[in-house]
């Protein structure tokens, strides 16, 4: 019988062995008691508030103690990253020069500081230190430049005595380097900073820039279709006693693509007239191009950016119309927003934050679009990839195009053809390089509106060519016609919106500005 | 045999209670299990566990990785008509709490450990339970006009053109509602807030 019981020390062993194997299994199960505890705290997504901020609270680490999620993908920003035909990738110390790639780009600013530098973008990270080093600082620009560079608003108060719009009419005729040093001697020289799209007590988003106040209300006005925007349609609709005002009356899935149409917009930045964005007509390229053609400078000049060195025709130049064209597309008649593609939600454990690292969705495709797209990852990034390419193509063609142009008239000019037989030739210049620049200056490679953007690059050769064409005739003395006109513009008008109020652009320039010689201007931006 | 082995575990529980030196041991293994037991237990049902027994749809949504779905599922055309486990299990008893654990145990893996996919995809196993469901209820009226065996790894699932019967269009897609007056109905009174001018 004892051979069979097994003896003390076995069985002490036995019983030491099961109470190990317990412990063990009690902490793994403790463990995950705690890890379900830690998710659940986190869906209540509580945040503790230890700093106060304000108004003037500009320098983004200190809302980021408050909020480490947001603000460490903000900081990411500073990361360098590339796709096929955006940003830069590398360690190098500056972008690759965008003129030296495409040549026709440097001759078509000829006149122009952007002949002298005009590089790939880099992250938010970088707006204020790009803009700080670039080498068009060496022709005199204007103060207007901080409303997107810097987190200004500190400023523009102190400048308006608490009115921001009296401050920033106020900037335009000083120099940069004068307000980039106020900005700098008040402690508010950051790159765009929480405060700017959040309002400080709430943290719900809101619009701040006065640039943009001003011409989306003036853009609610006009009687150009905006089906991007429900809620400008529907303030249309009521009795417009008070203008439209985003932050009153937009939703906030608008608010989510206006913050960003603060800055990423076409603008006139320079000496003449405080900041101006061009949007009584519309948001399409015409509306904004006969909005600039009906501006007059305080002088009584007609509107241009720069007057052309070769041709000396007077040039619109086109900023980065990034939310002109998202506008004109079919993402923007969906309802999807700026940040649902470029800030999308992302999932930090069981809490949902938007991500603040704003770069091309095509590094982040799983986010940015198979939400709604169910389609494999290489399929979607092949689809945008013949997006892009068609319209880079299309951009080649039209550089083409503008540089033989350019080379027709200096013929013509050579030939001593008259000058007042040539403006109809300069005219179509303007026309032709608003429209190249357009699509070349916005940074989506055409995705944001591809049938838009190759109907724009469209026109835009047929001008060009139409402008060599007939400045070649004017050099071998044959007779010309009158250009084609383009194809009227591409959002037909809301059929129920209410007319447009005979204002008349001439109304826009501000009075008070002084007139300023346009040999200044030429050198300016 | 069972009463050899009886009368073994009668002797060696009469020597670990006679013995002083295995009796401390039993003593505190007894309150390790006890403990276990405790833990476990509060775990259990802290992580809501009894919930994920039932078929209420919210226990899919406790960890809140399937909150989008949970939402569209609310608004979608099959609300009415079935439960999140009426299209994703099957009926019989054994292989749905085969699928039931089996799908409990990856989607506690991945969650505890933070190491799945996003967006999440649904698995082919799981794409055949759904397919099997789908003509479960809607086979009589189907079945002419499906050419081959549903079960083929190719067979295009119904869900491949019905994608928003069970969860609605995709959050946050389609155009904004414009609240606009003339989808209102007339003779309701909106707050004050809400009311329009009427266009004229």
């Amino acid at each position: 019988m004892t051979r069979e019981t097994p003896s003390t020390s076995r069985m002490r062993t036995a019983l030491i062995v099961v109470l190990g194997i317990t412990a063990v299994v009690t902490a793994a199960v403790t463990l995950l008691l705690v890890n379900i505890f830690e998710r659940k705290s986190e869906a209540y997504a509580p945040w503790v508030r230890f700093e106060k901020v304000d108004e003037d609270t500009t320098d983004p680490a200190i809302w980021g103690r408050d909020f480490p999620r947001q603000y460490d993908s903000y900081q990411r920003t500073a990361l360098p990253t590339q796709t096929r035909f955006g940003g830069h990738g590398g360690s190098e110390a500056l972008p690759e020069e965008k003129i030296e790639r495409d040549p026709w780009l440097k001759r078509m600013f000829q006149g122009y500081a952007f002949a002298i530098d005009y590089r790939d973008r880099r992250g938010h990270a970088y707006m204020l230190t790009d803009q700080e080093n670039t080498l068009r600082l060496t022709k005199p620009q204007s103060g207007s430049c901080l409303h997107c560079h810097a987190s200004v608003m500190p400023l523009y108060r102190k400048l308006g005595d608490g009115d921001a719009f009296k401050g920033m009419d106020a900037t335009h005729k000083m120099s940069y380097t004068e307000t980039h040093q106020m900005l700098k001697d008040m402690g508010h020289l950051h790159p765009v900073s929480c405060v700017d799209c959040h309002e400080p007590a709430s943290m719900s988003i809101r619009v701040t820039r006065p640039g943009f106040l001003r011409g989306i209300a003036e853009f609610a006005n006009s009687s150009q279709g905006a089906p991007f925007a429900p809620s400008i349609e529907q303030w249309r609709k009521g009795n417009k006693k008070r203008p439209y005002d985003p932050n009153r009356d937009a939703t906030r899935q608008e608010m989510r693509s206006f913050v960003c149409a603060q800055c990423h917009v076409e603008y006139y930045c320079s000496s003449e007239i405080p900041l101006t964005f061009p949007w009584g007509k519309g948001l399409s390229v015409e509306s904004s191009e006969a909005y600039w053609n009906a501006l007059k400078f305080p002088s009584g000049e007609r509107f241009f950016d720069y007057r052309h060195a070769e041709t000396g025709a007077e040039i619109l130049k086109a900023q980065h119309p990034e939310f002109e064209l998202w506008s004109q597309g079919i993402h923007a008649r969906s309802g999807v927003a700026c940040a649902d593609c470029h800030m999308p939600y992302m999932r930090d454990g069981a809490s949902k934050v938007s991500d603040h690292w704003v770069r091309s969705p095509l590094l982040n495709i799983q986010r940015a679009c198979q939400t709604c797209h169910y389609l494999p990852e290489s399929e979607i990034a092949a689809r945008v990839d013949v997006i892009q390419e068609r319209n880079y193509n299309l951009l080649q063609r039209s550089g083409a195009a503008i540089n033989d142009m350019i080379d027709a008239i200096v013929a013509a000019k050579e030939q001593g053809v008259a000058e007042a037989a040539l403006q109809p030739v300069l005219e179509l210049q303007r026309q032709a390089q608003w429209r190249i620049d357009y699509i070349a200056a916005e940074n989506s490679m055409g995705f944001h509106a591809p049938q838009e953007a190759a109907r724009i690059l469209g026109d835009a050769i047929d001008m060009a060519r139409q402008g060599e064409n007939m400045a070649m005739r004017l050099s071998r003395g044959c007779p010309t016609t009158a250009p084609v006109p383009a194809e009227s513009p591409a959002t037909p008008e809301t059929p129920d919106a209410s007319p447009a109020p005979a204002d008349g652009a001439d109304a826009e320039v501000p009075a008070e500005a002084p007139a300023v010689d346009t040999a200044t201007v030429a050198g300016n931006i | 045999m069972w009463r050899q082995f009886w009368r073994k575990v009668q002797r060696i529980t009469a020597k670990i209670l006679t013995e002083p030196s295995l009796r401390r041991w039993l003593f505190a293994c007894v309150i390790a299990v006890g403990i276990l037991a405790g833990v476990g237990g509060y775990t259990f049902f802290y992580a809501e566990g009894p919930s994920y027994l039932s078929d209420d749809p919210k226990s899919c949504a406790n960890c809140h990785i399937m909150n989008s779905q949970y939402d569209s599922w609310q608004k979608s055309g099959h609300h009415a008509a079935a439960v999140c486990v009426d299209c994703h299990l099957p009926t019989s008893f054994i292989p749905m709490y085969a699928a039931k654990a089996m799908n409990g145990y990856h989607h506690s893996k991945g969650f505890t450990l933070q190491d799945f996919a996003e967006p999440i995809q649904i698995k082919p196993i799981n794409s055949q339970i759904l397919q099997n469901n789908c003509l479960r209820c809607h086979g009589p009226m189907v079945d002419t006009m499906l050419p081959g065996a549903t079960t083929d790894r190719d067979a295009i699932r119904c869900v491949h053109c019905h994608r928003a019967v069970g969860h609605g269009p995709p959050a946050g897609l389609g155009r904004t509602d414009q609240g606009l007056a003339k989808e209102m109905p007339r003779g309701v009174v909106l707050p004050k807030s809400f009311r329009q001018k009427e266009p004229k």
